[in-house]
């Protein structure tokens, strides 16, 4: 399939801040079943753009911006060709062994429902991980209710469950911290997923979850969808959670307000 | 250096100048209040003093009376005023900790022991006499911060910086008192020279210290006119604004020397002197001194913006 | 028991030779002129101002840690031993940082298993094939050392994070140098003054290759409400470096600059005592206002050196520790100098049955625990605690580790009733620079003042002494 992606992301100050910096993680990588044809990004004001590598492999973009600083505009175009891999995810760059992605973080923590949970997960499926994980994604996926509301309040997997509400984010973090629970490596996906439905506008980029199964690999599950991940998905960055692999972490200057517009279009 | 740590000067030396001043209004206005009423006129003079010190706003929310219990303890004593005296000592020394390496000795003994002297008044004054003084050693705690400043300082960016701070604040306190009290000042509203208004002028000197200075610089009993020329135009007269004035052009221009630049900073500062220095006592009170002294608060203000615009952020 | 003063039980009669001048003196000198100079002592520390938050603890916001006058002292021999054991360690713990962060070969030899790296909260995987210059991560080092007989010292842990108390090492010095002039006539001790010198010296060295030649070194601290604060503001003044807080740095095109009052100025070694989770909110805790946005991305672009640099918990780790031996022999080839304190990991099972019936003779220490908070002195708890105390380490093993309880040698301390032995430990602190590993002769003993305490932490009403090594 070939997706194109524009994501523009528009910060408003007022009154106009000192200066801002910034580490983008919105430019993929390709692996075997992604291929980025083209990759443009694109931020004004004027600055200069570092392009990086992090830990996980992501590829970075850091930014600062001096003031007086009223707004920063990052534009992102590009058009990704995607094969359906039936879930797995190969030829990724990886820089850790999986077992890595058994750690824990304040997001990802497991809390006694979330461990009760995942025993009884375990037990109903003899422990075999594949089942363990499908079974996992539908459960979250009938049990926590999809709420847009709840696009900028931060929780942690262990809130959400409780809350049994939540955006791909939180489901992708109980995801990932019932897998850990089971011992599977699991890990937060960033990326862009067009929909069945054929809109294009998005009001927020997607999140799902990778685990590694023995045998097969990184394996892609989207909890929010209950599938797994087809060629309908755009990997951008991996990471422990949703901060690990954010596509903007940012921080700016001064005592100025701010207001975030974004505007995400996804489609053939 | 740091902003930050020009910026805690700055405001170091303005905080200990504060107490000061407030300790020099309370202590005006109590000798002012121990008069016969005869002496003093009807007006309420805790009420002026809270005008004085800046803070009306922020008491009447506070406290419905402006009497002596509620206007010591707001100006000297209350955590809940930031600039009571009692926290203005804290700041000082919140700041002078924070560039504790910048202090001299002295300079940090005197702020810190002050502040751990203030722990005695923690509870308020026992007494009237008590109060004041606490007053008094308000006063000294400022003479002696003022003097370890200038005794054992380096000449140098920390020592100018701490100036300004001084100086600023000193002349916006020497503004407000005047303000607040130009009605007095202003000539034909009363019969001039009557025993009411003498001992307003002279608590006028007295809060900034300078009524024997008054009578070295003029040689003449209390007048009005002459009281307001003292405190704005004569340079001789350390708490003028004048003085401040001449005091900031000097430390902004070795500012920008030894940084080999200068700014807004600089060119506020040597404009509002050049207006004191082209300014005479008739005129002013002709054109208003009410509008004057506002117009110089106001300027006074943007220069210190300007300080911190150029060099503390 | 090991009195540093007179030796062991068996030999209580005889003074050992380093103290026998502090003796007679101790013996020529009239208690109240002992008392007299250890009230003056506290009194020129309070004037000094030397501050020490203890958390928790809001009433006593500023307290002074206790000082005792009765210097401890080393012979010289005791400190060569000491001190080559020390540069051993700090060169093993500088290898096996480069290596858990690159190439990761101790994993693969199978010397450490890997979850113990990689589960490891104070693992760093930002830090993963992340280049330092020069290879050094730990620069400063406070190693703490305990000894139990004449011959035998230990580690008990290796601080290579934000060690503190060094000031005090200093201070301490300066104080009994006022105090005491005719003791130091009677003794040639080795000067620790010109720590502050070798400390930048080594700042300097490690500054990143686009750095001048003359680098511009700070001091990055919390600020005024962290506990160490004192010695922050201290060791600036004393290596002539700017006191900085996150708020007066900024990262332009991944360049650090300080705000001056003469505009933004380049910096190249940050001398940080803020701990990573702090350091830059866009790739640690977000919510962090301490640190530099943006930091770690100069970092990356070898354009600042942070000292130490970021990640270097897994060495300090208690459930590390244990392995210390092991890690020295695989970077080194050598055996250690210093000994490792036998140490039960609970994570595996024989250990944590061994742990738990003897929990009485032992000390368990929760493995991210500090400060002397979350551990259990066996034969000094009752049989409440101890019960409580097993069921938090059932429930979570992999958390802790026990040690045999040491018997820590005591030092002589004036006390309420006189002068009377109290438990003693020492901190030396390690400075690693790029080519040059430097040990300050001294260090901070710290001394347990309640009688039979074991424990010498400050925030758990600990003292302090001076450390004499006598110069041979």
């Amino acid at each position: 399939m070939r997706i194109s992606i524009a994501h523009s992301t528009v910060y408003r100050y007022e009154p106009p801040a000192n200066g801002a910096v910034q580490v983008l993680r919105l430019t993929p990588r390709n692996h075997d079943s992604q291929y980025v044809a083209r990759w443009r990004i694109d931020v004004s004001p004027d600055a200069q753009l570092a392009m990086r590598e992090d830990a996980f492999g992501n590829i970075t973009h850091v930014f600062s911006a001096a003031r007086p600083l009223p707004e920063i505009r990052v534009d992102v175009d590009g058009e990704v060709e995607t094969q359906d891999g039936n879930g797995v995810v190969r030829g990724t760059a990886e820089r850790f062994p999986q077992s890595l992605f058994l750690r824990d973080t304040d997001l990802t923590r497991a809390d006694a429902a979330i461990r009760a949970l995942a025993e009884e997960i375990g037990t109903a499926n003899g422990c075999i991980p594949l089942d363990s994980l499908h079974a996992l994604m539908r459960r979250l996926h009938d049990e926590i209710a999809y709420d847009t509301a709840l696009t900028n309040t931060p929780m942690s997997a262990a809130e959400a469950f409780a809350l049994k509400r939540g955006v791909c984010r939180d489901l992708t973090h109980a995801f990932i911290a019932v897998a850990r629970c089971l011992g599977i490596p699991a890990r937060y996906v960033a990326g862009y997923l067009q929909l069945a439905d054929g809109i294009t506008e998005q009001e927020a980029g997607h999140a799902w979850a990778e685990a590694f199964v023995p045998d097969l690999g990184w394996v892609g599950f989207d909890p929010a969808n209950a599938i797994c991940q087809t060629d309908a998905y755009v990997r951008v960055a991996v990471g422990l959670d949703s901060l690990g692999a954010a596509p903007v972490r940012g921080a700016r200057y001064g005592i100025s307000a701010e207001s975030l517009e974004v505007a995400i279009k996804v489609g053939q | 250096m740091l902003s930050r740590t020009a910026d805690n000067l700055y405001w170091l030396a303005r905080y200990v100048e504060r107490a000061e001043y407030l300790a020099r209004i309370l202590d005006a206005t109590l000798r002012l209040t121990a008069l016969p009423l005869a002496y003093v006129g009807a007006g309420n003079e805790w009420q002026s003093a809270v005008a004085t010190a800046g803070c009306a706003d922020a008491f009447a929310a506070a406290y419905p009376e402006a009497n002596e219990d509620t206007v010591t303890h707001f100006l000297a004593f209350s955590p809940a005023n930031p600039s009571s005296i009692r926290c203005c000592l804290e700041s000082a020394r919140v700041n002078a900790r924070a560039v504790r390496t910048a202090l001299t000795v002295e300079m940090w003994d005197t702020i810190n022991g002050a502040w751990l002297e203030l722990k005695k008044w923690s509870d308020g004054p026992s007494s009237r006499q008590d109060f004041s003084s606490f007053l008094r050693w308000v006063i000294e705690s400022s003479l002696r911060f003022d003097g370890s400043a200038y005794r054992t300082m380096l000449r140098n960016d920390a020592y100018w910086f701490s100036r300004l701070g001084l100086y600023i604040e000193r002349a916006d306190n020497t503004a407000r008192i005047l303000d607040v009290k130009y009605h007095l000042l202003l000539p034909a509203i009363e019969p001039v020279g009557g025993p009411l208004d003498y001992f307003q002028w002279a608590s006028i000197l007295r809060s900034v210290s300078a009524l024997t200075a008054y009578h070295w610089v003029y040689r003449e009993n209390v007048k009005p006119w002459l009281v307001a020329e003292l405190l704005i135009l004569r340079d001789e007269m350390p708490r003028s604004l004048a003085s401040c004035y001449e005091n900031l052009v000097q430390n902004a221009d070795r500012i920008a020397r030894a940084y080999g630049r200068q700014g807004l900073a600089q060119r506020q500062a040597r404009t509002i002197r050049a207006r004191l220095e082209n300014s005479r006592i008739e005129q002013i009170f002709q054109e208003g001194l009410h509008e004057f002294l506002n117009d110089f608060i106001k300027d006074n203000n943007q220069f210190g913006a300007a300080v911190t615009q150029q060099y503390l952020v | 028991m090991f009195d540093e003063m007179q030796g062991s039980e068996q030999s209580r009669q005889v003074v050992r030779p380093a103290y026998a001048a502090l003796w007679d003196w101790l013996g020529e000198t009239k208690p109240d002129v002992l008392d007299f100079r250890r009230r003056e002592a506290e009194l020129l520390f309070r004037r000094i101002g030397i501050t020490f938050a203890v958390y928790g603890d809001a009433e006593a916001h500023e307290r002074l840690i206790p000082f005792d006058i009765i210097p401890r002292i080393l012979s010289a021999s005791e400190w060569d031993v000491l001190h080559r054991g020390l540069v051993q360690r700090i060169k093993a713990i500088n290898a096996f940082v480069n290596d858990i962060y690159h190439r990761r070969e101790i994993l693969k030899a199978g010397v450490l298993p890997e979850d113990l790296i990689f589960q490891n909260p104070v693992f760093r995987p930002e830090m993963n094939g992340q280049k330092v210059p020069h290879d050094v991560y730990v620069h400063v080092a406070g190693i703490d050392v305990v000894r139990t007989d004449a011959e035998t010292f230990y580690v008990l842990e290796d601080n290579a994070r934000t060690p503190s108390g060094v000031s005090y090492m200093l201070e301490n010095r300066e104080i009994m140098l006022r105090l005491f002039p005719e003791l130091f006539s009677r003794y040639r001790v080795a000067p620790v003054e010109h720590y502050p010198d070798e400390l930048l010296q080594t700042l300097k060295s490690v500054a990143p290759s686009a750095a001048s030649s003359d680098p511009t070194v700070v001091l990055l601290t919390p600020g005024l409400h962290n506990s160490a604060y004192y010695e922050h503001s201290f060791l600036a003044d004393k290596l002539g470096i700017e006191l900085v807080e996150g708020r007066d740095l900024v990262v332009k095109d991944e360049v650090v600059h300080m705000r001056t009052t003469e505009g933004l100025k380049r910096v190249d070694v940050i001398y940080r005592r803020i701990d990573d989770d702090f350091l830059d909110p866009l790739v640690f805790r977000p919510d962090s206002a301490l640190g530099v946005p943006g930091l770690m991305s100069a970092y990356q672009a070898d354009n600042v050196t942070l000292a130490n640099a970021v990640g270097t918990g897994i060495a300090d780790d208690k459930a590390i520790y244990s392995y210390m031996p092991q890690i020295l022999k695989f970077y080194l080839g050598e055996d250690p100098i210093l000994k490792n304190v036998p140490t039960w990991r609970c994570r595996e099972s024989d250990h944590l049955t061994y742990v738990l019936e003897h929990i009485g003779e032992l000390v368990t220490k929760e493995v991210h625990g500090s400060g002397g908070y979350g551990m259990l002195i066996g034969p000094a708890a009752d049989r409440a605690t101890i019960a409580a105390f097993c069921a938090k380490l059932k429930s979570n093993p992999k958390d802790f580790i026990a040690q045999p309880t040491l018997a820590l040698s005591t030092c002589p301390t004036c006390v309420e009733d006189g002068i009377a032995p109290r438990h003693v430990d020492l901190r030396p602190f390690v400075l690693a620079g790029r080519d040059r590993i430097h040990v300050v002769p001294g260090g901070l003993t710290r001394v347990a003042m309640p009688k039979g305490s074991l424990v010498v932490n400050s925030s758990q009403g600990g003292g302090t002494k001076d450390t004499w090594v006598l110069d041979r």
